[in-house]
């Protein structure tokens, strides 16, 4: 038996000096190249000449990208078959007929598989799951520690908190694009609005959205291993989306009177007739080229996440394999022992033991 | 047990990252924490790539030129065949809710045991070889080179997870690592690179129809063994069969029962459990495997040792096939089997001969797990059992990872041990169920040579049977895995001393009444019935 001492795991050998984790610079990195992308849609801002730029080919550009890049990752995706039924069953499966089983964490029809999705992507009930684990000091003086687990909802909730409100305010952008302006954009506001903020209507989903980020930046530099795992790709898109949060906030609640020239410019867009950007400042800018650069970068990036949940083999099947036929396309021969070959080679033995045999030669 | 009796309990095991990035290849193998090389006879037999002699931790692993074509030609492919992995390596958001889901992480606090860091070590080889923005930024887009370093990191990491797929289970996307690690190794065997706990066995069970390789006539004098110390327990003398033709049907189990301590009990249990159903059945030797080493090296290893399964029971005649205990056993079955060698449209859709239940839930594959043949019989009121004789044990279970996590096999298993012990208590509800934690030695890690591994994997599954020991008394571990049976006895004895290992049917071979048994004085162990009776 091996001595087990507690930490003695050297995983590389210790360097050190300079012992470089890289994790400062992967985050400050994509925050500088996002300060950057502000500071050149501010100065575009002074350019005339480039009007054209970030008002046409920037809006369309990304859209076309997002379109595009989507149908692009759900293509290459999707191409790939699905060759074997490994669903993560997470609950009783169906069986005998007095034992209950879980419909939606080990469904056994398609229906329930569907509803494992859909509940997934509206309730994030994987995340809600979520334990950690703790050592814990034990009971008395001189008692080992314990290894205990803590239920750990905040990931959950701040998932959760930041994805709706993400859709709370890309829905109230509608009143941008419409006119005139549908019931439903108006009724949400009205959900969404508590209290005038000054002349502003105080939007609640605008500030979650704000607090949600940040913390989930926070617990990502909080967290010892998760910082020490983070890429600047976990940071970028963070940074761009409080970017465009905290622009249109600034918008939103001092320079009110802009907003008939924003409405102009959107209705423009989306009638295919671009009106320009007269009358818009810099703030405006911002907000309108990063929100453009995040729409161009979903699909290359991890926030393609958006579609691959329902594509995902582990969540979108039956857990009941061994009830329906499930084909695999390349399903191809490999080399197995047939029968033939293996009595060949045991005849005498088997024989001698008195088991039947296919063919008597003696 | 008084405290200062307990033996070393782990300490705290606190997260310890690199000093350095960790896009830097780790390169030097802890002791214990690796498995040794597959022998170049093994590999000869399977006809896998690059049989040499070669160990993990010499500088020279003896590849062939070409190797790195090979792998990222080896990649692109599987990426092709398999959506899972394709998807997997785009959409994790590194948000790390699986991060200490995994044993290892937690028995190691070696942040490459992440599960999700574990992905990123291919992922970042994905993005830097073959993703546009990888190969331009590099490390900035978390990409990086394949070079022999990753190499040699894939290896060492590949081979500290035993695909229990827990992590999966705390996915908001359901990524799972145990998909990847297969497919990794699928990669890593392209250059023969493997591990001989897992490809010895895969070998023998090629030629001789299991793991450990018993001979037909090994079978018969096993079971024969067995026979007899059934009637010497039990005054009753079973008949099973080999080979039989007309038998109803085809009884599979991991060969592991076969050899050695506490798996034989279990077989014993199977044994009386059959013989008092009445069930018209035999044994093979051909099929003398239900375990599945080939799925720890690749899919097409997998398949070629689990087709004999279906061409026994073809070539028999029998209406359908039982299974016995055995985890990655039924992973097989349940998730693969029928898809890589059905349509199974030879056998017919199971029906128990003795209560007519029909096993619906098994009507494709026509493969059905005895723990829900034996729970169907004891809830039909088919067999007469004595739960007393199970008193000097109090009893927790152990949901196996591939029958919680790949079936959900969880109620039929409980319902038994209700059944046929009187004194059964669950472990803490985070280390059960889908939750479980894994034994710390699967998919082919159980070798002597990485303990170090295989103890601190098994830290929290200790800690969990540690906590009912103390509140309940617990004394006996019981699971439905044939590497639960060979492997936790040494964690048990390691960090909970005092608690055995059973499996389910040697508690059900204990209770169960058979006709004409004559008045038990000792269990299936030998032991006395009722000495140390709570
Ligand atoms: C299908 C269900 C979805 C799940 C389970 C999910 C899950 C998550 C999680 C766990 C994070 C946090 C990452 C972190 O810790 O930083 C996240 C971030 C994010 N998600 Fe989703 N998401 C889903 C759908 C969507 C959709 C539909 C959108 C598009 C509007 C979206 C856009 C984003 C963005 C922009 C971020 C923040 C940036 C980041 O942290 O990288 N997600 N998602
Ligand atoms: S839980 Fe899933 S998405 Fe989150 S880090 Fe782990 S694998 Fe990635
Ligand atoms: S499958 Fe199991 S061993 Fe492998 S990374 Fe996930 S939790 Fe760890």
């Amino acid at each position: 038996m091996p001595d087990i001492k507690p930490p003695a795991h050297g995983q590389d050998s210790p360097v050190s000096f300079p012992a470089w984790r890289g994790e400062g610079a992967k985050a400050l990195f994509p925050l500088v190249a996002v300060a950057a992308l502000v500071l050149i849609a501010w100065a575009g801002a002074g350019l005339p000449r480039l009007e054209p730029l970030f008002g046409i080919i920037l809006p369309y550009g990304a859209l076309l990208a997002f379109l595009f890049g989507m149908s692009w990752r759900v293509l290459s995706w999707t191409r790939s078959p699905v060759p074997f039924n490994i669903t993560t069953t997470c609950g009783q499966q169906y069986s005998l007929p007095w034992i209950r089983s879980s419909r939606i964490e080990n469904p056994h029809t398609r229906w329930g598989a569907a509803g494992r999705v859909v509940l997934e992507m509206l309730l994030f009930r994987s995340l809600l799951r979520n334990v950690r684990h703790e050592w814990v000091e034990g009971d008395r003086e001189g008692a080992a520690p314990k290894l205990v687990f803590k239920s750990s909802p905040g990931l959950w909730l701040g998932a959760l908190v930041f994805h709706y409100s993400l859709l709370l305010v890309l829905l109230h952008h509608a009143r941008f694009f419409l006119d005139p302006v549908s019931g439903w954009v108006t009724g949400l506001e009205k959900l969404d609005a508590f209290f005038q903020l000054g002349s502003a209507a105080f939007y609640v989903s605008g500030v979650t959205l704000i607090l949600a980020l940040l913390y989930l930046l926070v617990r990502r530099w909080w967290l010892p291993w998760l910082r020490y795992l983070s890429l600047p790709a976990d940071y970028f898109p963070l940074y761009l989306l409080l970017g465009v949060a905290l622009t249109g906030g600034m918008m939103h609640y001092s320079t009110r009177a802009n907003v008939p020239a924003a409405k102009d410019f959107c209705l423009g867009l989306a009638r295919l007739r671009p009106a320009g950007l007269s009358g818009l400042g810099p703030l405006f800018y911002v907000h309108l080229t990063l929100a453009c650069l995040l729409l161009a970068y979903v699909p290359f990036s991890k926030l393609a996440h958006m579609v691959s949940l329902p594509l995902s083999p582990t969540r979108n099947l039956p857990g009941a394999g061994r009830m329906t036929r499930h084909v695999n396309p390349w399903n191809a021969p490999v080399k197995t022992h047939p029968y033939a070959e293996y009595e060949n080679e045991y005849r005498d033995k088997m024989r001698a033991a008195g088991i039947p045999l296919e063919k008597e030669i003696p | 047990m008084s405290e200062d009796a307990k033996p070393a309990r782990p300490a705290k095991v606190p997260f310890a990252p690199s000093s350095r990035d960790w896009l830097e290849p780790t390169v030097k193998f802890a002791a214990g924490r690796w498995s040794y090389s597959a022998k170049p006879k093994s590999l000869r037999t399977l006809e896998f790539p690059n049989p040499r002699d070669w160990s993990p931790d010499q500088p020279d692993w003896k590849l062939p030129d070409n190797w790195k074509e090979i792998i990222l030609q080896g990649l692109r492919e599987r990426m092709d065949r398999f959506r899972s992995l394709r998807l997997f390596m785009d959409c994790c958001v590194r948000c790390g809710a699986c991060a200490d889901k995994c044993h290892y992480f937690i028995g190691t606090g070696d942040p490459k045991n992440m599960p999700v860091l574990r992905a990123e070590l291919l992922r970042s080889v994905y993005r830097g070889e073959m993703t546009l923005a990888g190969r331009l930024l590099g490390r900035w887009a978390g990409g990086r080179r394949l070079t022999p370093e990753v190499l040699k990191e894939w290896f060492y990491y590949f081979y500290q997870c035993t695909e229990c797929r827990r992590c999966s289970v705390f996915c908001p996307f359901g990524i799972d690592q145990a998909e990847i690690t297969m497919l990794g190794r699928e990669l890593l065997n392209l250059l023969g690179l493997n591990i001989n706990w897992v490809m010895e066995p895969a070998a023998k069970c090629f030629t001789t129809g299991n793991h450990l390789g018993i001979t037909p006539h090994g079978l018969k004098d096993n079971l024969e063994f067995f026979v007899d110390s059934i009637e010497e327990i039990t005054g009753v003398r079973v008949n099973p069969s080999i080979n039989r033709k007309g038998a109803d049907v085809l009884f599979v189990a991991p060969s592991g029962d076969l050899l050695a301590e506490p798996g034989i009990f279990t077989l014993m249990g199977y044994l009386l459990v059959l013989h008092q159903s009445g069930l018209n059945y035999t044994w093979s030797s051909y099929a003398s495997e239900g375990g599945n080493f080939g799925m720890f090296a690749s899919h097409e290893l997998m398949k070629g040792l689990n087709a004999k399964i279906y061409a026994e029971a073809r070539r028999l005649g029998v209406k359908w096939i039982l299974g016995g205990e055995c985890g990655h056993m039924w992973r097989v079955a349940h998730q693969y089997m029928e898809t890589m060698n059905g349509p199974a449209d030879f056998l017919q859709e199971p029906i128990s001969p003795i209560t007519g239940t029909h096993f619906q839930n098994a009507r494709t594959t026509r493969m059905v797990h005895i723990a829900e043949f034996t729970a169907d019989l004891i809830q039909q009121g088919k067999l007469k059992l004595a739960p007393e004789r199970n008193d000097r044990y109090r009893v927790t279970f152990h949901d196996s990872c591939n029958p919680a996590r790949s079936m959900g096999l969880l109620e039929e298993p409980r319902y038994i041990l209700r059944s046929t012990c009187r004194h059964f208590h669950e472990m803490p509800a985070e280390t059960i169920r889908e939750k479980t934690f894994c034994c710390g030695c699967g998919a082919g890690l159980g070798g002597e040579e990485c303990m170090d591994l295989r103890m601190r994997g098994g830290i929290p599954r200790a800690e969990a049977v540690r906590s009912v020991r103390e509140k309940y008394g617990v004394n006996l571990l019981s699971s439905i895995c044939a590497i639960d049976r060979a492997v936790l006895p040494t964690l048990m004895d390691h960090w909970v001393p005092g608690v055995g290992v059973a499996g389910l049917h040697e508690l059900v071979g204990n209770a169960l009444v058979l006709d004409g048994e004559k008045e038990r004085t000792i269990n299936l162990r030998g032991e006395p019935l009722h000495e140390g009776e709570t």
